[in-house]
């Protein structure tokens, strides 16, 4: 975590599954460790099955206002944007994380709030990739989807985080094997890789000083010992 | 072995069947298994296959129909209302003696339900959902790299029976994202002289239905279709076997629920409790014999699901109610934790000592 000098909003956007909402969680909660007021709003209007709200516990236990819409997490997920989403955009009194929905359907909901964000001019807008997706393997199809986003919320990438991994069996090797990948992404986009994230296990076998620790959920579905039966399959 | 990736459930199913050369899908978008028609919709054009997003479920699964009788690998997904409203075709399917391929990435039920998984389609899954004398091969998946390869197992034993078969998920399977390697898929050879493919005005045109107005001889392919799913039952059973060898208990379960019961048995373990797993991975046809055998040494048996108890009965019928079989179960859309299956293990075993 070198000297990166934060926005006042930073917003969380990539393609589905590349684990916006675990960076946007852990993002508010560094600010919020480092002295900063800071609110999280979840704007997924997209997956009803994973999101902020699943970190609700943990973001109030640190004292982080969390806003999601107004159903999340229950069979009534309608894809309506809560009215509090503007004051965090409009009230400039606090630090802002904004975790965007997957791919372009994702971004839509974002131009909602382009032209203050853009006013303001005191934005990180993140793309968050992880070249082991299948849909963005290679330099240029990542690069296909930020252009998508890019055209549906009508706001420019300005940094990258590279969250490359293979779920449990990431290794240091794993994420160290995509560094050329995400230099060949900023040089043709001309935007900053400002951080690798990565678990604190596999973090630790990197070496460099924009690495950015996650702290991860547990499932209780995980087999933890990893262990498998004897059958005819 | 192509390289790891990390992917979604639905996604590693839609990629594994474009891999096993499934290039035709119709479907209707439903949560939890939405992505693997958001998957095809992207893929599809890409490789010359078809996606087309029907307008109803009932229209989906009649073009599945459709283009299975022109021999072609074709799937459907949905989830389970989707799946109810799917019956009629399936059962046509079945009565057409065709293959094919339908995912059900279970939800809560009954009605419109929830979106959260269970396991509550079980029986409409193992014992018909559309009407007649019929079966479907029905497989349970129990990871995301599962997911992948008996996406391609269905393929190749619908194409071996020529029936239709069933991946049977649940909103868990379909949304969480672990490490998989998508199979590399050799092209067999089958059998598609009984295809409606045109003649060439070289033979007899080949007729694909399930009508059959004298009853003597629907009885007769009746007869002949179930001779293939005893060779079936006889031949295709698969289950994972785990910390059975010297198990005093069995817990039973499948898909998710099964992963949940694992941590239990390895905590059940540690308490001093001899316990073991049996997961069905075929459902039907399901192991019977794996679990005739176990309950001749063990003392009880757990049936766990996320429903109100429906595998529970194929456990009782499997060892001829010869020992007793406790349930432990969340429906509606939750998940049983590993804490309640291990104190389920207590109970079972406190009761049968």
């Amino acid at each position: 975590m070198a000297d990166y000098a934060y926005k006042r909003v930073t917003l969380f956007a990539g393609h589905y599954g590349s684990g916006k909402t675990n960076l946007a969680v852990n993002f508010a909660l560094r600010l919020k460790e480092e002295g900063h007021p800071v609110k999280i709003a979840d704007l997924d209007i997209v997956n009803p099955y994973f999101r902020t709200k699943d970190s609700a516990k943990r973001l109030q236990a640190a004292g982080i206002e969390l806003i999601s819409p107004a159903f999340a997490n229950t069979n009534v997920d309608l894809p309506a944007l809560p009215a509090q989403v503007y004051s965090l955009v409009e009230r400039r009194d606090s630090f802002a994380v904004l975790d965007i929905g997957g791919d372009d359907r994702g971004a839509y909901a974002l131009g909602r709030y382009r032209d203050q964000l853009l006013k303001e001019q005191d934005f990180e807008m993140v793309f968050v990739v992880n070249f082991y997706r299948p849909l963005t393997r290679s330099v240029d199809e990542a690069i296909d989807v930020m252009r998508e986003i890019e055209g549906a919320c009508g706001m420019p990438f300005t940094a990258i985080i590279n969250n490359s991994n293979i779920g449990n069996d990431t290794t240091p090797q794993t994420v160290a094997a995509t560094f050329d990948k995400a230099a060949e992404l900023s040089e043709k986009t001309g935007l900053p890789v400002i951080f690798t994230s990565g678990t604190q296990r596999v973090l630790s076998g990197l070496s460099g000083e924009n690495l950015f620790p996650l702290h991860l959920q547990e499932k209780y579905f995980d087999i933890k010992e990893n262990e498998h039966g004897e059958g005819n399959f | 072995m192509s390289e790891k990736v990390l992917m979604k459930g639905n996604e590693a199913i839609a990629e594994a069947a474009i891999k096993a050369g499934c290039m035709h899908y119709f479907g209707y978008p439903i949560t939890p298994q939405t992505e693997i028609a958001a998957y095809m919709a992207k893929r599809m054009p890409k490789i010359g296959g078809t996606f087309l997003q029907a307008e109803s479920e009932v229209s989906a699964i009649n073009m599945v129909y459709g283009v299975a009788s022109a021999g072609y690998r074709v799937m459907t997904s949905s989830s389970s209302p989707g799946v109810s409203l799917k019956q009629e075709g399936i059962s046509y399917i079945a009565g057409a003696d065709l293959p094919a391929l339908i995912v059900n990435v279970q939800r809560g039920g009954p009605g419109l339900g929830g979106i959260q998984p269970s396991q509550s389609d079980y029986f409409q899954a193992t014992k018909g959902g559309g009407h007649g004398d019929y079966h479907l091969i029905v497989l349970a998946p129990a990871s995301v790299q599962e997911m992948a390869d008996l996406t391609v197992k269905a393929f190749d034993l619908a194409d071996k029976y020529r029936m239709p078969a069933m991946l049977l998920a649940d909103g868990t399977m379909g949304q969480m994202m672990e490490p998989v390697e998508i199979p590399e898929v050799e092209a067999r050879a089958v059998d598609h002289s009984w295809a409606v493919r045109g003649t060439n005005c070289e033979r007899e045109h080949n007729i694909v239905n399930s009508l059959y107005l004298k009853p003597e001889i629907l009885e007769q392919t009746n007869f002949e279709r179930f001779e293939r799913y005893r060779q079936i039952e006889e031949n295709e059973c698969m289950y994972e076997s785990f910390m059975m060898e010297d198990a005093e208990y069995c817990v039973v379960a499948f898909g998710i629920a099964a992963r949940v019961s694992k941590n239990a048995v390895v905590a059940a373990r540690k308490a001093g409790i001899k316990v073991g797993l049996i997961r069905p991975i075929t459902l039907w046809p399901f192991p019977k014999k794996a679990l005739a055998k176990a309950a001749q040494k063990v003392k009880g048996f757990l049936s766990v699901e996320l429903s109100m108890g429906q595998m529970i009965e194929d456990v009782r019928l499997a060892i001829d109610c010869k020992k007793p079989v406790q349930l432990c179960n969340r429906t509606g859309g939750m998940i049983v934790t590993p804490e309640e299956v291990l104190s389920s293990i207590e109970k079972l075993a406190k009761e049968n000592a």
